[in-house]
């Protein structure tokens, strides 16, 4: 098996838990509330030129910045953002994302 | 002062140690220095403002005060636009009303003392406070002391900095309003760092287009102490060139020593250039209230450094630091201040509830940068934590050559989220 590092075994740990929307650890609230600089608090856009992010479903929201950070999408400047983070981090900011209403 | 019976037997049990402060102190403030801890967060710009909200986010046992001096928040970003004319000193000034709403306790008042040893942060109002974590969010300083005839100049109104938002964005637009046509603007920048590193730049050039459709005999002189334009160049060569032709005389490695506001000249090693309207940007450092803590502590006692991942200060324990006060790769803009608000609020939760910090923060910043009245180009960054060393820009970052209308209206709809975010 490969060593999974510890942010991400913390991670798929958080995310199996059953039941309600899990309490996203530190990390995670953190490059989420990074997003809301452009996305509007909360994940809520005060202006229609920019996306919301509250209430995405994960699933979504994992495969736009898939694409964006391949290149398969265009935008402007989200392939800058897509390409710094993690597939991980992707699967638990859409969790996040998904449990904002 | 009331105390009831229930808060006396519960300031007795706590102790002689709290019989003291029993005489000065609310109860309520009594319980908070026994059962919840306390963070003080000195600045309310982009870095202090977004610390405080989040910190009462996520913790939310967390008391939170917050001391400013100024009584509205003026947005530094959007503030070139004001410059050039784009925009009016309203639309960049915002209330601190909601902040309150979040559980913040607003002090507008200015910090005159910190005692590190005992935590305490004194204000000119005479207030002492006491923190178990203190945020320190200043801003720069700006030394206008390190020019001659500078500071004579600057309480004459002769030359601006403009480089904090407020009465000189507004005096500097005025003076270049009532310029003549056939009049020179003469801007330098200091080598840097220096706060927002493409702001000069932009300046430039939003005044030009102002210049262009008013006053378009009129010259811009940018005398730079960098060796180059220091951010964004293809952006700003291309836009000096292609809509400004010949209007924007750029001179590099060329940081100006001396003002002489009487006869309106700024004097550098191998020019003194006149000019009709003077902006000149003194070099900086960490904010006062930086130095007030001791956290001065690079080799040249100018910035901060701290432990990336917390944002604490290296030498002097519980004081946090944020934004363009840091000694980092991190740019100084006010969105890199925001990100770094949001990491340290995680940060000080974690601590204060004895859990360990994340070692590896991420964080971002989008700083878009206006051309003209219609155009604007972006440098977007996601930057990592490596462990001691510093935040290193991941893959994929970078910025656009040239400017557009899509970008132009983006940079509009960033202000107005990350005021929301900051603020709301």
């Amino acid at each position: 098996m490969h060593m999974l590092p510890f942010k991400t075994i913390a991670g798929l740990i958080v995310l199996a838990l059953p039941g309600a929307a899990p309490a996203a650890d530190m990390h995670t609230q953190v490059i989420a509330a990074t997003c809301m600089a452009c996305h509007g608090p909360g994940g809520k856009s005060r202006s229609e030129s920019i996306a919301s992010l509250a209430g995405l479903k994960q699933s979504d929201f994992v495969k736009t910045m898939q694409e964006f950070k391949s290149g398969a999408r265009e935008g402007t400047i989200m392939q800058r953002h897509a390409e710094g983070y993690t597939d991980a981090e992707f699967k638990a900011m859409g969790a996040y994302f998904e449990s904002l209403k | 002062m009331t105390i009831n019976r229930r808060d006396f037997l519960k300031i007795s049990s706590a102790g002689a140690a709290f019989a003291l402060s029993a005489c000065t102190t609310r109860p309520g403030a009594l319980a908070a220095t026994t059962a919840r801890a306390h963070v003080v967060v000195v600045g309310g710009g982009f870095g202090g403002a977004t610390c405080a909200k989040y910190l009462r986010q996520w913790g939310p046992n967390i008391d939170v005060t917050l001391i400013e001096s100024n009584d509205k928040f003026v947005s530094c970003p959007m503030s070139n636009w004001v410059i050039g004319g784009l925009r009016s000193m309203d639309e960049i000034i915002h209330s601190y009303d909601n902040l309150p709403r979040h559980g913040i306790k607003m002090i507008r008042d200015t910090v005159t003392g910190i005692d590190t040893d005992k935590r305490i942060v004194t204000t000119q109002g005479g207030a002492g406070i006491r923190y178990d974590r203190l945020v320190l969010a200043p801003g720069v300083e700006i030394l206008g002391d390190s020019l001659r005839g500078y500071t004579e100049a600057e309480a004459a109104g002769k030359v601006v900095h403009a480089w904090k938002a407020g009465a000189q964005t507004a005096l500097l637009r005025r003076q270049l309003e009532a310029m003549p046509d056939g009049g020179v603007f003469v801007i330098s920048v200091p080598l840097a760092p220096y706060r927002c590193p493409p702001a000069p730049y932009e300046r430039a050039c939003l005044v030009a287009n102002y210049f262009k459709q008013a006053k378009p005999r009129s010259k811009i002189i940018l005398l730079d102490g960098n060796p180059d334009i220091a951010s964004k160049k293809p952006l700003f060569q291309g836009a000096w060139d292609e809509l400004y032709g010949g209007m924007i005389d750029y001179r590099p490695n060329n940081a100006p020593f001396a003002v002489d506001g009487d006869k309106m000249i700024v004097s550098s090693d191998f020019d003194d250039v006149k000019g009709d309207v003077l902006n000149v940007v003194p070099k900086q450092r960490a904010g006062a209230v930086c130095g007030l803590a001791g956290a001065r502590n690079d080799s040249n006692k100018a910035w901060c450094a701290v432990n990336l991942a917390t944002f604490e200060s290296t030498t002097v324990p519980n004081v946090h630091i944020l934004g363009d006060s840091v000694l980092s790769n991190l740019p100084k803009s006010g969105h890199a201040a925001s990100s770094q608000g949001k990491v340290a609020a995680g940060a000080i939760v974690d601590l204060l509830a004895g859990r360990q910090p994340d070692p590896f923060p991420v964080l971002a910043s989008t700083c878009y940068s206006a051309i003209s009245g219609s155009k604007a180009g972006y440098l977007a960054n996601v930057f990592r934590y490596e462990s001691g060393y510093d935040y290193t820009v991941a893959h994929g970052g970078g910025s656009t050559p040239t400017g557009d209308e899509k970008n132009f209206e983006l940079a509009r709809a960033w202000a107005t989220n990350i005021w929301a975010d900051v603020l709301d």
